[in-house]
């Protein structure tokens, strides 16, 4: 393998050697571009930002954006800031990720280790279920939700990310078993273990790798959501998806704070963030398996 | 088995406990499957055959919602978005994900930097993506500014508010978002190339490109394949950034059928023809699925023949 690159990029020289890292660090360049620029406009005063060049640096330091986009921005019709739906988002993203990926890993063990007549069926029917646009759902889950009761609720949401989430969880956890050896289970069941033994004592304590790329991968999709979050809430019940494009896009008189604005957009990113750069290899994992499905 | 020695009793409850408690645990996602998934998907399409406006009806319209859909300027406005949107959306991460990932797989001293770099915006929300573009491409002080500060007056980019190239801009954003995650599939697909027929054909006098053209790029086939039905079902669902980033403006210039579903079904009180549309998007989905994946099951018996 080494030689391969090695060969090709010799016969080129030195110079060829440095063309190749050069465009590599142009395009990290390229996609760190905006983070810088997001980074560097938060903490720039109003009077910078209209007066001076994108990139430079702030000066003064300012954080009045950070402070007002907390707790003081207006979102639409109330002033008070994301700090109320970055907590929204927190009450329905943790309950679905975590409903989510045990109800992935259980269905996982169930269509792996004990097969039944039919099995296979529901497997296919879920991961079709998979490609489906999430438009298809909207207009029923609305009135569903409605009729329950939880339409503009956190409730509601979590219900909604846990059942379209689950095809997902489902289907990283049971490739993920069907490598693990059969006979592992038929050994406990020989031992007496039950149904549920078995998957607390011989499955779980060997899933931690997929449990994390369940848990990144839903964490990811539920708290950056911006659809469901738009069309089953409204007003408070909001998550900050859609909290900050109202904050961004609604049009309120006087300047546009950008500084307010790109505040805004880091707090929205920050979790995730913090999760890809605390758990990158995991994130990278359940991408590639997303992305084969099956 | 071990019947007879230890705890005769219980055995038949747990044999019987063995036997439905597997297909019990699968009960709530199996019905959760059934009505939330396939339940849902027979009610917007038979919803998608009714008068159904601001109220849902039960009233028998045939195709009458999908005609007047058809007869919507608006409506061919984003399908042709779309149609722009997804062929340099795909186009464009594919191109910059495959070079990438061939210049990283050049024993690359800080490969997992780079990677890492290259993969971030995928963990942001698009809204978060729409937001920032926004301020880069603001016509009076993103870049544009920045490149008259640099001496160039006459350097213009409106794209943003410029509803003939509008969606070029959604395109720019969306394509920063995604490359990093293509160059990565490419990645992991160059690495499971066997190096040795590689060798073989350097050892015969191939050059590098040709190396790369007829033996390395066409044995990347299915990643193409994974990479091109995720981004094409990607396009197709794509919302999120065009609300953020243009509001799907300016006028309708970047609407896109998911705007017009969610507009139509939800803001503007025409539930048929936004269940019209949403079926639509999901046949869209089918069709860019199906004629791929005949093409790769062709493609793996083939394989097998050689």
């Amino acid at each position: 393998m080494a030689t391969r690159t090695e060969d090709g990029v010799a016969r080129g020289g030195p110079l060829a050697r440095v063309l190749v890292y050069g465009l590599l660090f142009l395009a990290a360049a390229y996609f760190l571009l905006p983070l810088y620029v997001m980074l560097t406009t938060s903490f720039k005063t109003l009077g910078q930002i209209s007066g001076g060049n994108l990139f430079a640096l702030p000066a003064p330091f300012s954080l009045t954006g950070w402070q007002e986009a907390w707790s003081s921005a207006c979102t639409g019709s109330d002033c008070t800031g994301l700090q109320h739906y970055f907590w929204n988002s927190v009450a329905f993203t943790v309950p679905a990720v975590l409903l989510s990926t045990a109800f992935g890993a259980l269905n996982g063990y169930v269509l792996t280790k004990w097969r039944f007549k039919g099995s296979e069926i529901v497997f296919g029917l879920l991961l079709v279920g998979t490609f489906v646009p999430f438009q298809m759902f909207l207009l029923p889950m609305a009135r569903v939700l409605g009729m329950i009761g939880l339409d503009n609720s956190v409730a509601g949401l979590t219900l909604v990310h846990t059942v379209y989430g689950v095809a997902f969880t489902t289907l990283f956890c049971r490739n993920y078993y069907v490598a693990i050896p059969d006979e592992l289970v038929k050994a406990a069941r020989i031992d007496g273990a039950s149904f549920i033994s078995t998957f607390r004592y011989v499955i779980l304590p060997i899933s931690i790798p997929i449990l994390m790329v369940c848990v990144i991968w839903q964490f990811t999709q539920i708290w950056n959501d911006f659809l469901f979050g738009v069309v089953f809430t409204s007003g408070d019940a909001h998550p900050i998806t859609v909290a900050l494009n109202n904050l961004v896009n609604t049009s309120s008189t006087g300047v546009k704070r950008y500084n307010v604005d790109m505040a805004g957009a880091i707090i929205t990113a920050l979790p995730t963030l913090v999760v890809y750069i605390v758990a990158g290899r995991y994130f990278m994992r359940g991408l590639t398996a997303g992305a084969v499905k099956g | 088995m071990a019947d007879s020695s230890s705890s005769g009793g219980a055995m038949p409850i747990r044999r019987w406990l063995d036997r439905w408690l597997p297909k019990l645990a699968l009960v709530p996602s199996g019905v959760a499957l059934l009505v939330f998934v396939y339940g849902f998907i027979g009610w917007t399409i038979w919803l998608s055959l009714t008068t159904s406006s601001l109220l849902p009806n039960n009233t028998f319209a045939g195709l009458r919602q999908y005609e007047v859909l058809f007869k919507l300027d608006i409506w061919w406005v984003s399908v042709i978005n779309l149609a722009i949107f997804g062929v340099l959306y795909v186009a464009l991460c594919l191109a910059i994900g495959l070079f990438l990932a061939i210049l990283l797989d050049q024993k690359i001293r800080a490969e997992g930097w780079l990677r890492t770099i290259y993969l971030y915006p995928l963990a942001l929300s698009l809204v978060v993506t729409g937001v920032v573009w926004k301020w880069l491409l603001n016509p009076s002080l993103g870049l544009e500014q920045f490149v008259h500060a640099l001496g160039w007056t006459g350097f213009s980019f409106d794209w943003l508010i410029n509803p003939d190239m509008a969606i070029y801009a959604v395109v720019i954003a969306a394509v920063w978002q995604a490359s990093g995650f293509v160059t990565a599939l490419f990645l992991a697909g160059l690495r499971g190339i066997d190096s040795s027929i590689i060798k073989a054909a350097q050892i015969d006098g191939a050059s590098l490109p040709r190396v790369y053209l007829s033996i390395i790029i066409p044995s990347l086939r299915p990643v193409f394949f994974s990479a091109i039905i995720l981004l094409v079902s990607l396009a197709i669902k794509s919302f999120d950034l065009v609300i953020a980033l243009t509001g799907g403006g300016p006028g309708y210039s970047t609407w896109v059928p998911a705007i017009f579903m969610y507009d139509f079904g939800f803001n503007r009180g025409q539930i048929g023809l936004g269940a019209a549309a949403a079926t639509l998007m999901m046949a869209a989905v089918a069709l860019a699925m199906l004629p791929m994946l005949i093409a790769e099951l062709k493609g793996r018996r083939d394989g097998h023949k050689n």
